[in-house]
């Protein structure tokens, strides 16, 4: 995982010198804009402030040597260190995601145990539908429709994570509340797509399983209707769906980032994107390595999990 | 059992049946029962997917856009270039059937008022004015394919005065509807482009990355590893911002397809490996390496004519993925650019809220996405089951 991520931070710093710009031109072409010139002389100055003038090597050894020390480098843009500046940002992003994948299992469990043990009914059909229909329609299109629904119908201001006051107020449960209330939508349209996933997969796993002779067997014993779904085949239908759980993490991230950016809530989205358009390469760099961090911890985090509730499952 | 099961049940192979029939037919076996007995893989395959209605509606409507696309220029009643100052924002014309009793489509015309409260443009229909529409009318002159020149839409009005815009017009007053349906030429063939190249690299790395194995398998399997360690989105936006601005437009497309297809390869690279590790084992293979085959001959004449049928599953799975990709990033403002047009690039115009709320028409190509993207996975997931055609469910 280390050596991964140390290959990927390497990768993500020739992304971001990547461009033919850097950070100076982005300022120059602004000044041009509001019609002040540079001169050769102050652009040389001002890369050699900022290290540009440094041979790349260089360059991504003082950021990764930084990154170990807690360092994340500085963002020009801001004009601020860039660990201060994301951290919230990936707390938000961290939350949202999370809250997704409670929602996706709290929802995706019931339903696909519903579909499986009624496959054929009318509703099975209908969810199944649907489902399709959520798998489809990525994020950030629902993310469109929802603004287009909340503007048009319920003229509501939306975007933010917080009503207006609340945002310096200190942490309380109004607070929390608060923040809950913005996120909650959010993460219905985060988490769709996922839970239409799971509920393909649960559907096709506990079908498999209700047809295997342990469920027979428990139902001759004479077990209620209930224990044999919920407790026979749920508990062994349910390790894929960890496994799934990993899979999902990266849509999660990928989601989180553009819908922060389609419904402006501070995720890394659309601090991002405007780094990323302004060469601000540090603070970009940086949220791309901790999106890298975040997806490897989450996988390692189903794999964890996949042991703890799997026990023939175990790794060298 | 179902009635569905059953039917299934007998239905799924017509090469399980035929045994008894022999049995019956024992010393002559009969002409017809020869040629059920020779019933190809791809027949079988075609026979099950021919089965699935949901595949063949999505393969249809497929065909319907791809169609859509290559005929753009001609379905558009107007050409993208073509701005109507004095119609910035005109809400969709509903479109009428029943003229004074004969069947003659028309819409009304446009009336401007100007709102007092926030001194708002407001265009409503002038019910008093009918505007018939006709078929085959001259317009904006363009080449049909890029190379017929000619000026004959499918539909318009003859009087130019009186345009008819059955989606709305943006704030430039270009026709919404004749955007769309020259986006969907760069949305739906970007898509194309990329995974054909991930179709490319991936067939060829992972299919050599399975047969080959050693230390070539291990640096592929790294390599992927390396990059599916990355969340999809914020590595294309990566990759997509690196593009340098001032590139030609045309430029930009490919470097996007090529963006698109650097995640897509991996994909297709890991699944055939499986395959072709699984393969490998097949003693049709086994005889043809003892047989002195060399390893070009094994790889183009038995392993990837093996593998065909999930690499066209895995292709036309992937090519919605791509297809969104591609409208992501050009809405975020990283993929194709103005003056090129795409489904992506109407939507960033919908990017801001008041707009949503005052002029929600602009939402339309929504519409024409998703509606793509789900028969894409509609006729996927049908050609996922039939690629199998032995398998029972």
């Amino acid at each position: 995982m280390i050596p991964t991520l140390f290959v990927a931070s390497m990768l993500i710093f020739a992304i971001i010198r990547l461009p033919p710009a850097d950070f100076v031109t982005t300022l120059v072409a602004q000044a041009a804009q509001s019609g002040s010139s540079s001169d050769q002389a102050s652009m040389q100055a001002l890369r050699h402030q900022y290290g540009l003038d440094q041979p790349l090597y260089v360059q991504y050894g003082r950021w990764i040597i930084g990154f170990l020390h807690g360092d994340l480098g500085y963002s020009f843009e801001w004009q601020r260190s860039v660990g201060p500046l994301i951290s919230a940002q990936l707390v938000y992003t961290l939350l949202l995601s999370l809250m997704s994948m409670v929602f996706m299992w709290v929802v995706a469990l019931p339903i696909g145990i519903y579909s499986a043990t009624h496959q054929y009914s009318i509703l099975d059909h209908v969810l199944t539908f649907i489902g399709f229909l959520g798998l489809s329609v990525p994020d950030f299109m629902l993310g469109l429709i929802y603004l287009f629904i909340t503007a048009f119908y319920f003229h509501q201001p939306i975007g933010g994570l917080y009503s207006p006051g609340m945002e310096t107020a200190p942490w309380s449960l109004a607070k929390a509340v608060d923040l809950f209330n913005h996120l909650i939508w959010p993460t219905i349209i985060l988490g769709l797509g996922g839970t239409a996933q799971l509920i393909r997969i649960m559907r096709g796993n506990l079908l498999d399983i209700l047809g295997q002779q342990f469920i027979t067997t428990a139902r001759a014993k004479g077990l209620r209707e209930a224990v044999v779904v919920n407790k026979y085949a749920v508990r062994v239908a349910i390790n894929p769906l960890i496994s799934v759980m990993g899979m999902q993490i990266p849509n999660l991230i990928s989601g989180a980032t553009i819908l922060g950016i389609v419904l402006s809530i501070p995720t890394i989205g659309p601090l991002l994107l405007r780094a990323l358009v302004d060469v601000d390469m540090y603070l970009a760099g940086s949220i791309l390595l901790f999106s890298v961090a975040m997806l490897m911890l989450g996988n390692l985090a189903a794999d964890v999990c996949l042991a703890w509730v799997d026990p023939r499952i175990r790794y060298q | 059992m179902s009635l569905s099961e059953s039917r299934r049940l007998t239905l799924q192979s017509p090469v399980l049946d035929v045994p008894a029939e022999a049995d019956l037919a024992d010393e002559v076996l009969t002409t017809t029962a020869d040629q059920r007995y020779m019933v190809s893989q791809w027949r079988l395959i075609g026979r099950r997917f021919v089965r699935n209605k949901a595949a063949l509606i999505g393969g249809t409507v497929i065909i319907l856009f791809y169609l859509m696309a290559l005929f753009a220029d001609f379905l558009a009643p107007y050409s993208v270039e073509n701005r109507q100052f004095q119609y910035l924002y005109v809400p969709p014309q509903g479109i009428h059937l029943i003229h004074d009793g004969t069947i003659q489509p028309y819409v009304y015309g446009i009336k401007l008022t100007i709102r007092q409260s926030d001194l708002r443009k407001i265009y409503t229909p002038d019910t008093s004015k009918v505007v018939p529409i006709h078929l085959f009318v001259q317009g904006d002159a363009y080449a049909l394919f890029g190379l017929i020149p000619t000026d004959v839409h499918l539909f318009g009005t003859a009087d130019k005065s009186t345009p008819v815009f059955l989606l709305g017009t943006d704030r430039q007053g270009r026709d919404v509807l004749s955007r769309i349906l020259v986006g969907s030429q760069i949305s739906l063939t970007v898509g194309l482009i990329g995974v054909f190249l991930s179709l490319v690299f991936g067939t060829i790395i992972g299919v050599a990355s399975g047969y080959y194995g050693g230390l070539f398998d291990d640096i592929v399997q790294r390599v992927i590893e390396l990059i599916r360690s990355f969340p999809t989105i914020p590595l294309w936006m990566g990759l997509s911002a690196a593009l340098p601005p001032h590139w030609p437009p045309l430029l930009t497309y490919f470097g996007i397809t090529l963006i698109l297809s650097f995640i897509g390869w991996t994909w297709l690279a890991r699944q055939l490996r499986g395959k072709v590790l699984a393969l490998r084992q097949e003693e049709y293979v086994v005889a043809s390496d003892l047989a002195g085959a060399d390893s070009r001959w094994i790889i183009f004449r038995h392993l990837i004519p093996a593998t065909l049928s999930h690499i066209i599953v895995i292709a036309t799975l992937a090519l919605p993925n791509m297809i969104l990709a591609e409208t992501a990033l050009s809405f975020l403002g990283l993929g194709i650019r103005p003056p090129l047009t795409s489904w992506g690039v109407l939507l960033q115009e919908a990017q801001n809220i008041e707009t949503l709320a005052n002029y929600p028409w602009l939402l339309s190509p929504l519409f024409f996405i998703a509606v793509a993207v789900l028969a894409f996975n509609f006729l996927g997931d049908g050609l996922r089951d039939a690629s199998d055609p032995y398998s029972v469910s």
